[in-house]
């Protein structure tokens, strides 16, 4: 059996959405470059809608699919729908994660609420801090689950 | 096109090694400890690869020991070091850091066993000195043990000048010469090593063999116990088609050794200038100090794996020293030993070829390499604030 499956390998050769957003709303950027991973998401809202995303990522094949999976996953829908996704989502959309590269999904899951916890800081809404968690690569790769 | 430049993680079976195999799989398939005539071809087999091997390292047969690969050559020939030491109350072994994790991971063992290892520096270069070792050396020096060539960036360690020093001191020497057989010129008279592993699969030869070169009077330690197979040293029923087969591989790789090392020292020439184009690359390890075949190379602002997987798709076949491609969260040991940061550790890339590689295919993979790297780093956040003057570039 292949390393990554065949919809890692889509998504890894034909990212969805990958570029920059001069104008975003909100941008997120987690992991680091010691460990190996980082990722920045942007994203633009109208009246509480994710009306688009784009991503760079510097990391493994199974990164750069779990980031741009987690675009797809997350455009065009509510911010709060966005917050709910999860690594374990992610993960099951591409049809599995090798175990030692869940903590891929996770920097995904992290991307995506950095990015909406920057929009609401920017445009001053209120949140519950305890909602948005860790944004280190080493607590990511202790918080895989599969 | 589709290249293979991943020759130091294992070559392609010889044509000639596979046609001396076959008989010994079907035909002359006996046990070579067997009294019948079809064991005691077996064993003439096995004679004549002994000496085949012996030979092409300038050994005696009788110092030839097979095994089951590189890897259980280097953990006898430690353990054996080791137990020759203890036995005379010296518990100290001196090794580097970069070397194999057959190595490495014997010498924890050790660690745990009450053995005290050094591990001594490598340098920017990945070139360790006969000083650092001289330096090293104490009355309780059991063994000196230091790979001849580097498996991920393919440097030449100074292994005569360190054998001389530690036959000097009293100090066994064992060099783990996986990447250099076949590849560079070794003779273990003019080396002057104690012991020195070996492994089929990285000359052209089958998987799942190797030898240990252990001179004469040096006291080996069983790793494998069983029968009076290899001089009571290792026991098991010999490999005889493995056994075969290394050694026609081992004649052949070493027959036109000075032509071979041209060829390729020219391929990695020409490798070496094209990849040294990309801006914010660098070469790993010695300039000159180097097997002919071995190039590894940083890329800044892109991680190794992805680039693995897109040079795969576009026909290279190579590997990487990143933390992904290890299993691990730490980029390779090897690279960190170097000095080399770990973000820039990440983006490794160890092309690895050999004699069976073409001008053309070097020209394939100068092509696709750029092209991956520009894709890769045109997608990378590290790459944008490198570029944009956020964080300053390394490299």
């Amino acid at each position: 059996m292949a390393l990554y499956s065949d919809t890692v390998m889509d998504h890894f050769q034909h990212p969805r959405n990958v570029g920059e957003m001069p104008d975003a709303d909100g941008i997120g950027e987690v992991g680091n470059a010691v460990c190996g991973d980082i990722m920045r998401m942007y994203i633009k809202v109208k009246d509480g809608i994710i009306t688009d995303v784009k991503f760079k990522t510097f990391g493994c094949g199974s990164a750069i699919a779990s980031s741009s999976m987690a675009t797809e996953m997350i455009k065009g829908k509510p911010i709060t729908e966005a917050l709910e996704l999860s690594n374990k989502a992610v993960a099951q959309a591409l049809d599995g994660l090798p175990a030692h590269k869940l903590h891929c999904s996770v920097l995904a899951e992290e991307a995506v609420r950095a990015a909406v916890k920057d929009y609401y800081d920017k445009q001053g809404i209120a949140y519950d801090p305890a909602v948005f968690g860790c944004d280190d690569c080493a607590k990511a790769h202790e918080h895989a689950e599969g | 096109m589709y290249v293979y430049a991943d020759n130091a993680a294992t070559t392609s079976l010889s044509p000639k090694a596979l046609e001396a195999m076959m008989p010994y799989f079907t035909e002359t398939y006996g046990n070579a400890s067997s009294l019948h005539s079809p064991g005691q071809r077996a064993a003439e087999a096995l004679q004549a690869a002994r000496e085949a091997v012996a030979a092409a390292i300038n050994a005696d047969f009788k110092e030839i020991y097979f095994t089951g690969g590189g890897s259980e050559a280097d953990n006898q020939a430690i353990i054996s070091g080791a137990m020759a030491g203890a036995r005379k109350g010296k518990k100290h072994i001196i090794s580097t850091a970069f070397e194999h994790h057959a190595v490495l991971h014997t010498l924890n063992k050790l660690e745990k066993e009450g053995f005290e290892v050094t591990l001594l520096p490598v340098h920017e270069n990945g070139v360790v000195t006969v000083e650092d070792v001289a330096a090293a050396i104490r009355p309780d020096t059991a063994l000196v043990t230091i790979m001849f060539v580097n498996n991920e960036i393919g440097t030449i360690q100074p292994i005569a000048e360190i054998a001389a020093l530690c036959h000097e001191k009293g100090v066994l020497m064992h060099t783990d010469a996986v990447q250099a057989v076949g590849h560079i010129p070794v003779d273990v008279q003019a080396l002057g090593v104690d012991m020195l592993s070996m492994a089929a699969h990285k000359f052209h030869g089958p998987k799942g063999v190797g030898a240990l070169y252990a001179r004469r009077g040096v006291p080996l330690v069983n790793v494998i116990e069983g029968g009076q197979q290899e001089r009571g040293k290792r026991g098991g029923t010999e490999n005889i088609p493995g056994i075969v087969g290394m050694a026609a591989a081992i004649g052949e790789a070493t027959a036109d050794l000075p032509a071979h090392m041209a060829y390729v020292t020219g391929l990695r020439e020409k490798l070496i200038e094209g990849l040294s184009k990309i801006p914010h690359s660098r070469l790993n390890g010695d300039r000159d100090k180097r097997v002919p075949g071995t190039v590894n190379f940083c890329f800044e602002g892109i991680e190794g794996e992805g680039l693995l997987l897109w040079l795969d798709q576009k026909g290279v076949a190579a590997s990487s020293g990143s933390a992904c491609t290890s299993g691990s969260l730490d980029p390779s040991h090897v690279l960190l030993a170097l000095g080399i940061p770990h973000e820039i550790a990440h983006g490794s890339l160890r092309l690895s070829i050999d004699v069976l590689n073409t001008p053309e295919e070097i020209d394939h993979i100068l092509k696709v390499v750029p092209e991956v790297v520009d894709y890769l780093r045109a997608m990378s956040p590290v790459w944008d604030e490198l570029e944009r003057g956020l964080t300053p570039h390394l490299i």
